[in-house]
This record gives structure tokens, C-alpha cells and sequence, in this order.
């Protein structure tokens, strides 16, 4: 007995008083950590609609509805840059999503054991070249492609053709929303491909065999009984491809075109986009009006991928209620 | 095991075999899982698989439907005869087979989607029903398995909403409802409490008029109970099959007796 009583303390000492100190201690570093974040978030925000302050003065909300861009006259509108920025990320969204699907259900169910790990590791590989290496190869060698196999070919056959043939008109030199939107979805592909691959993988087995079992086939599978039960992983990963896709800078610098026009409905028209924009005049932009609509700019972008973000969250929020509700 | 011309459960058999299996081997990568097994599945009657674990009674289950093919190094050699046709033959098609031999397995698993969905599914894979038709067809197979009264107010919930008892005769009537012929459960009350355990292994002895069923289990108690033939398997060899009664009261192998006794192992 007193050899247990000698002991006792001398464990509760180890564990006691100072054990909950130093518990208090790294909660409060952990806290610190989160609180940073938060922090620089409201920071940056409040930087922001400083810095855009004369422009929101002066321009108001009209500023995103005025397609007007005239450093000269001192006229702000942002329309251009943000359709330029909403179209070439709808592009490239409408082309990566299908193919990131096809990419992860190959690589889940139908790939053979030797190519998942290399087919993988170069689709992970494609999110690892530099954004400017994408624009240089997306001006130099995939504009002129786009140009002359198909660009060129759609002016010729439907020119003429009223609508249509606005939609396809332009100089031929394959630059515009539509290149730049293709170039985007290279881009976000790995993202997108690599999270849905992840989320089919952690798919229970038994799920996808019961599935077979009643004799369905691998896209049945895959379509009727994974992607349900994946949903909230596979809108995550597009909405990661998405924030990309809206944010990226360089390789949309060198295939938009970088032209303030918004009178052509035409894919293949030189346009412009919020971040290239920001990129192309930030440096020769004279204090002031000039520099706070850009600033302005950046502020919208910024509540595009917040609205975005925000979107996708209550998007899950309502699947997840809704399973609830039939709860 | 050493056998004669006629494979060993020929003897007992009397009603005609549904599934015959003739010299199977079976392999996972260079594991030899199953080793010539023989066996007559009689139509129309329950037979319990039983064995301690690594036998090979799952792998031999996974066989009849060809689910081991999704799998790149597992592979079967050796025939299957589903009423005298070689199922493994490359010629069968696989998706009609899995309709015709219909699956459940150890744990639940409903679909990410309704009650209704969850039935309607395998049979909107076969067969184009009117709504009406689809409508009686889930009730139907929700009265087979003996769920209807507790869902039928909740049709449009969730399937993962049931209890895990309610999700594996879910998942019962799932497979019910693309009318099988054939019904392999793979240990379904392996996940279950007693009280579900004992409906299921009620609605196996009413299945059985009109499919033939073969469970997987490693309840000895529950293979004596709901099945008319057994077959005692261990590592990868078929040790002794016949009548259910005769095998728990006269097994004729000492192996049998001393796994049925509990002095296995």
C-alpha cells in the first residue's frame, strides 16, 4: 500500500498541474494559428476596399456593369475583365469536368494494375508546369493550331450564317475566351482528376460490388452509385479546379488577347480577363483613379471566388439536408 | 480430397442441382484458394457454405457470379454449370449472369439513393416497367423481404436512414426484386443483432420456394437452423457436403465432426 501511495502522486505530478498548463499552452498556439488566418482574411479585405475606395466612390456598383475602360478619360468599368474571367472559367470547366470524370473512372476501374501509378503520376505532374510555361506554349504552339484546324475551318463553313457565324468571326490568329478557356482546363484538369480519383478510390468496395452484382455495368457503376455517393468530394475537387481556373494569371495573359471589347459575342475575339488585366496595368497605372478601379477590380474577384466558394458550401449544405430531411 | 466418378454430393442430392461445380480451381495471384472442388447445388433449397475462415467458402460464392473478375490476379479454372451451362465460359455475358444469380453481402450496402431507388435500380438496368409497374414490382419485393410494413410510409427517405437490420433486407429486396434465380448471401448476418439475424434467416426458409439459395456463414448454429444441405470446406477443399441433419448428427469425416463438436483448432 504506501508503495502505491508513493507512486500516485508522482504520476499525477507528471500529468497534473503542469500537464495542464502546457495543455492550455498549445491550445493557445493552435488558437493563435486559426485566429492568423482569420485575421489576414479581414486584413486583406479591408486593404483592398481602401485601396478601391475612390473608385467605389466614384464608380459605385455601376462599376461592374459599365464596360467603359478609359485610363485617358479617367472612365473605370469592370463588365469586360469580368466576363472575360466568368467565360473562361465556364470553358474550362465544361471541358475538364467530363474529362477529369473519364480520367478518374479509368484509372479506379478500368486501368490495368502496371499504368495507374505512371498514368497517375503524370496527370499529378501536369499541376507541376509553371502557369507561364502553359501561356508560352498556349500562344506560340496551341493558338496557331486552334487557328488553322479549327477556327478557320468554323469561319468558312458557318461565316456566313447569321449568329453563328458572330460567333465564330474574329482576326485568325486562334487567340481569345476560347483558347484561354482550353488552356485553363489543362490547367485545372490534375486538380479535379486527382481529387475524384482519390474519392472513387475510398469508394467502399462492397458498395461498387453490390452494384455489379445486380448486374449493372461499369459505367452504371460508376455513374448511378459512386458519383452519388462521391458528390461532396467531386464538388469539392471542382471547386478547387474552379478557384484556379479564376485566379490564374499568366497563361490567360498570353492567350486572351488582352483587349477591352466586349462587342463581339465571338469565341475567338481577343477579350480580356480580371487577372490580366490587374497584371498588364498595374505597373504603369497612375495613383489614383487608374489604380483604385484596379484595385477595385481585384475586390470583385475576390467576392466571385467568395460567392463561389460560399455557393459550393450551401450546395453541400443542401444535399446533406435534404438526405436529413428523409431522415 | 479423394473422390470417385460421381462427385460426393451426388449421393445425397436428390432434387436436380441448380449449379454444378466440376473440378474448380481457383487462384488469387499464386494463392490456390480452391482446390478441385465438386459440388451439386440442389434447386430450390438452402445450402450453407461453412468452414473456419480462409476455407475458401466466400471465394467459391464470389465464383458463381464471376465478381472475382474485377479483380486483374484472381482467376478460375474449372466449370460452373448453371443449369448445365458453363457460366465461366468467356462467352456468357456477365451482366445477365449477375441478374440471374443475385448477391448480398456481408455488411449492408444501400445505394447513396432512395428506399424506392434502391430497388428500382437493378431492375431499371433489365427491364423498362411503367411507373405503376415499377411501383407494385418494390412493393413486391419489399413484402418478399418482409420490409414493406416498416418503409412503405418512407419510401422517398434515404436507404441509409434504416437500421442496419431494415438496410441488409434492403438490400435483400434489392436483390429480390430483379427476380434472380439464384440467391448467394455472403454471411448476411455477420453485422446484425440477434432479433434481425433471426428475420433473415426467417426469410430465407421463405425464399426458398422459389430461389435457390446459398449462404456463406460462420455460424454453425444458423447453417444448422435455416439450411437443407451443407458443405463443410477447409483450406480450399470441399471436406464433406450433404443433408444438413445428416451432416450435424452423422458427420461421416472426422474433420467435419471435430469442427461441428468445436474441437477444431
Amino acid at each position: 500500500m504506501p508503495s502505491v501511495e508513493r507512486h500516485q502522486p508522482a504520476r499525477s505530478a507528471n500529468t497534473g498541474a503542469a500537464g495542464a498548463v502546457a495543455d492550455r499552452i498549445f491550445a493557445g498556439i493552435t488558437c493563435a494559428a486559426a485566429l492568423l488566418a482569420l485575421g489576414l482574411l479581414g486584413a486583406i479585405m479591408l486593404t483592398l476596399v481602401a485601396g478601391a475606395w475612390p473608385a467605389i466612390r466614384a464608380f459605385g456598383l455601376g462599376f461592374v456593369a459599365s464596360a467603359v475602360w478609359d485610363p485617358a478619360q479617367q472612365q473605370f468599368g469592370g463588365l469586360v475583365m469580368i466576363y472575360g474571367t466568368l467565360a473562361t472559367s465556364l470553358i474550362a470547366l465544361l471541358i475538364a469536368v467530363p474529362v477529369s470524370f473519364g480520367i478518374a473512372l479509368f484509372l479506379t476501374e478500368l486501368s490495368p494494375t502496371w499504368l495507374k501509378r505512371p498514368l497517375g503520376t503524370a496527370i499529378e505532374l501536369l499541376a507541376a508546369i509553371p502557369s507561364i510555361v502553359y501561356g508560352m506554349w498556349g500562344l506560340l504552339v496551341f493558338a496557331p493550331i486552334l487557328s488553322s484546324y479549327v477556327q478557320q475551318p468554323l469561319q468558312r463553313s458557318l461565316g456566313d450564317v447569321p449568329l453563328l457565324g458572330a460567333l465564330v468571326s474574329g482576326p485568325p490568329v486562334g487567340i481569345g475566351i476560347l483558347s484561354a478557356g482550353i488552356i485553363l482546363s489543362i490547367m485545372v484538369i490534375p486538380f479535379i482528376a486527382s481529387v475524384m480519383r482519390d474519392v472513387f478510390e475510398l469508394t467502399p468496395k462492397l458498395l461498387k460490388e453490390s452494384a455489379y452484382g445486380l448486374g449493372a455495368t461499369t459505367w452504371e457503376v460508376m455513374s448511378q452509385v459512386v458519383l452519388p455517393y462521391t458528390r461532396s468530394g467531386v464538388i469539392g475537387g471542382i471547386m478547387l479546379g474552379l478557384g484556379r481556373a479564376l485566379g490564374e494569371t499568366m497563361a490567360v495573359t498570353f492567350v486572351i488577347g488582352n483587349m477591352n471589347q466586349l462587342k463581339s459575342p465571338s469565341m475567338f475575339e481577343a477579350a480580356n480577363s480580371i487577372t490580366s488585366t490587374l497584371a498588364n496595368e498595374f505597373a504603369e497605372a497612375s495613383p489614383g483613379l487608374h489604380q483604385a478601379s484596379l484595385i477595385y477590380l481585384g475586390l470583385v474577384l475576390f467576392f466571385i471566388t467568395f460567392v463561389v466558394l460560399a455557393g459550393s458550401r450551401l450546395m453541400l449544405a443542401r444535399l446533406a439536408r435534404s438526405e436529413g430531411a428523409r431522415t | 480430397m479423394p473422390h470417385s466418378s460421381a462427385p460426393p454430393s451426388a449421393i445425397e442430392v436428390r432434387s436436380t442441382p441448380k449449379i454444378s461445380v466440376r473440378q474448380l480451381n481457383f487462384h488469387y495471384g499464386k494463392f490456390h484458394a480452391l482446390k478441385n472442388i465438386d459440388l451439386d447445388i440442389p434447386t430450390h433449397q438452402v445450402t450453407a457454405f461453412i468452414g473456419p475462415s480462409g476455407c475458401g467458402k466466400s471465394t467459391l460464392l464470389r465464383v458463381f457470379n464471376r465478381m472475382f473478375e474485377l479483380y486483374p490476379d484472381q482467376r478460375a479454372q474449372g466449370q460452373v454449370l448453371l443449369d448445365g451451362e458453363d457460366l465461366l465460359a468467356r462467352t456468357h455475358d456477365v451482366a445477365l449472369l449477375r441478374a440471374k444469380i443475385g448477391m448480398v453481402f456481408q455488411k449492408p450496402t444501400p445505394f447513396p439513393m432512395s428506399i424506392y431507388d434502391n430497388i428500382a435500380f437493378g431492375v431499371r438496368l433489365f427491364e423498362r416497367l411503367s411507373l405503376a409497374d415499377m411501383d407494385e414490382r418494390v412493393e413486391w419485393a419489399l413484402r418478399k423481404a418482409a420490409l414493406w410494413d416498416e418503409v412503405k410510409d418512407k419510401l422517398e427517405q434515404s436507404g441509409a436512414s434504416l437500421s442496419g437490420g431494415q438496410q441488409q433486407r434492403l438490400c435483400i429486396a434489392r436483390g429480390i426484386a430483379v427476380q434472380p434465380e439464384v440467391l448467394l448471401l455472403d454471411e448476411p448476418c455477420s453485422a446484425l443483432d440477434p432479433i434481425s439475424t433471426a428475420r433473415i434467416e426467417e426469410l430465407m426458409a421463405e425464399l426458398k420456394s422459389e430461389y435457390t439459395v446459398v449462404i456463406v456463414t460462420h455460424n454453425m448454429q444458423q447453417a444448422a437452423r435455416c439450411s437443407d444441405y451443407t458443405a463443410y470446406m477447409y483450406l480450399g477443399e470441399l471436406i464433406e457436403f450433404g443433408a444438413t441433419e445428416r451432416m450435424f448428427f452423422k458427420p461421416r469425416r472426422k474433420e467435419t465432426e471435430d469442427y461441428i463438436t468445436g474441437r477444431f483448432g
